[in-house]
């Protein structure tokens, strides 16, 4: 299992915790003035990368907040943790 | 191509069997291919097979980052069933099983294709509606598909618990009596000698690392970790992968990757009959030909390729095992290990044209694609060599998340499957 820093609380166990997508994906302001390739896009497209992902997860059983982490997809390592509405922070693999 | 027949096994066994040749080649790649397909699961090797075999395509190659078989196709649990709720998918699958009835003969390679009936358990009213729900609909397709009470599911299947205090008690079940289960590396190792033998080259140990285009788009082959191959057709079959393989051609597609674990106890006698799936407490279980259960747990929650996932995931699952079949509470479990599965949104695959000519996709077959391997295959090489989808896969489109025509297997089952 995971540990998770949560920005809030400090490392838990990954099981308190519930996986919430990729990260900074911003809703479009004005939805109706998409094509529908670009909502298909915002709904649907992922990054999916094999190495370093933005994501969230809230601390469902715990502070109950969202925040953001960057994870290695390779080893699962996460590399950092941050609260949401801060930039996503430059990662390196192994960093 | 050394055929097999009892006689053939008789004459070689007086030869101490010294004189069995190698199933496939280990060739060169050429400079360049008619098509090239990208992954030898049992998917990309059946994709080749039909290529060669029903559009007399031989100038092909299959190109394979590990060994062939080694990713999902060999890491999966096996279980094969048709009785989806959607036409489109009762389409895909049903002809998918088809094939598997005749396939250890087409291949003259014992797939061990074994229709012992695939029995899902209901546990909630919710579980009872949705299933009678698929059994009409499969009816209407003409897809077999029957409802049990708890009785007669425990008749099927001797070591279910079906007591009323159980934490989710078996309120009753649906069973395929057609669906079972086929011996995973079989599958690709048929379909490798089969098309090896139709003159495809199958190149191991080769990871492709970009797909090159013309000034005008169009695919003009690959580059590889061992070269460039040229290739009028690429064909992605690469499951957890596909994903980081169509970046290389600046596709982004509606895909996440996931693990997705499995596990197999201690070989015993045959003590159980049939394959028995529940999606609601998430355990899957049969008994492989050698004596191992074979059980199925649940995916990750987060996006990997570490191909291991979280102990907690199988423990879940074990905890369900234990409860609904009490009997097999003192095994031990041998060994456990995750697959990479591409998932889509609505749970149902891709196997599509591409916007760059040329370029085709077989992906998001998720926690259940392994079934599909025959008649998936079938129609992506239709696909690659008429540039022209066959009749049953034309609706699994990328562009149907854009137009809103989902095949929403996800919502029909709300769980993996
Ligand atoms: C634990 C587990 C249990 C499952 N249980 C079932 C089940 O009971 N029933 C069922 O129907 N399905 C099941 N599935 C799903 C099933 O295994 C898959 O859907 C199916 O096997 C996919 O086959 P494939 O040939 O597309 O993929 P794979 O067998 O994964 O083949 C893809 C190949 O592409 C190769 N590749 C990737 N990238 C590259 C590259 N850049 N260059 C060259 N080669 C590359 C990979 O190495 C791999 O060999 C399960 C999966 C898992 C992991
Ligand atoms: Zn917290």
């Amino acid at each position: 299992m995971l540990l998770i820093d949560c920005p809030y609380c400090g490392k838990r166990p990954e099981i308190e915790f519930s996986y919430g997508g990729e990260a900074h994906i911003a809703r479009p302001a004005d939805p109706s003035a998409l094509s529908d390739e670009e909502w298909a896009t915002f709904l649907y497209v992922r990054t999916n990368p094999k190495g370093i992902h933005a994501e969230r997860w809230r601390h469902s059983n715990g502070c109950g907040r969202f925040f953001n982490a960057v994870r290695d997809t390779v080893s699962d390592f996460f590399v950092t943790t941050y609260k949401s509405g801060e930039p996503r922070p430059d990662a390196k693999v192994g960093a | 191509m050394q055929t097999y027949s009892a006689l053939s096994l008789l004459r070689r066994a007086f030869g101490g069997h010294s004189s069995w040749q190698p199933h496939w080649r280990t060739p060169e790649p050429k400079p360049e291919y008619d098509a090239v397909i990208v992954g030898a699961g049992g998917h990309g090797l059946g994709t080749a097979y039909y290529l060669a075999k029903e559009h007399g395509m031989r100038n092909i190659a299959v190109i394979e980052r590990g060994w062939l078989g080694g990713g999902n196709t060999g890491r999966n649990t096996t279980i094969i069933r048709s009785n989806y709720l959607f036409d489109e998918s009762a389409g895909l699958y049903e002809h998918s099983v088809k094939l598997w009835e005749s396939l250890s003969r087409e291949l003259n390679y014992n797939v061990m294709y074994s229709p012992r009936g695939v029995m899902m358990l209901a546990h909630t009213i919710h579980d009872i509606q949705v299933f009678k729900r698929h059994v009409h609909a499969n009816r209407a397709n003409g897809v077999d598909n029957e409802w049990l009470t708890a009785e007669q599911a425990k008749e099927f299947c001797p070591p279910l618990n079906i007591s009323p205090t159980l934490r989710y008690p078996v309120l009753g079940a649906a069973l395929q009596r057609r669906g079972g289960t086929a011996r995973h590396d079989a599958v690709a190792w048929g379909f490798a000698r089969g098309a090896d033998a139709m003159g495809v080259d199958i190149i191991q140990n080769c990871e492709v690392t970009g797909i090159r285009r013309a000034p005008n788009g169009a695919v003009t082959g690959v580059d590889t970790s061992r070269g460039f191959i040229g290739a009028k057709k690429v064909g992605v079959v690469a499951a957890g992968h596909t994903s980081v393989v169509m970046a290389m051609a600046g596709l982004r597609l509606p895909l996440e990757s996931f693990p997705l674990q499995a596990l197999v106890s201690e070989p015993v006698k045959p003590a159980f009959p049939c394959v028995v799936m529940s999606n609601t407490v998430h355990a899957y279980i049969s008994q492989s030909d050698k004596g191992e259960l074979v059980i199925g747990a649940g995916t990750d929650a987060y996006v990997s390729y570490s191909q291991r996932g979280g102990l907690h995931i199988p423990a879940h699952t074990l905890d369900a095992i234990c409860e609904l079949f009490p009997m097999f509470r003192r095994m031990r479990m041998l060994r456990n290990w995750g697959g990479i599965v591409d998932t889509t949104p609505d749970r149902s695959p891709i196997i599509a044209k591409t916007p760059v000519p040329g370029l085709y996709v077989n992906c998001g077959w998720g926690t259940g694609g392994f079934k599909a391997t025959p008649g998936s295959a079938h129609v992506f090489a239709h696909t690659i060599a008429r540039d022209e989808p066959h009749p049953i896969n034309a609706p699994f489109t990328i562009e149907r998340f854009r137009d809103g025509v989902m095949i929403d297997e996800a919502a029909a089952a709300a769980v993996a499957h």
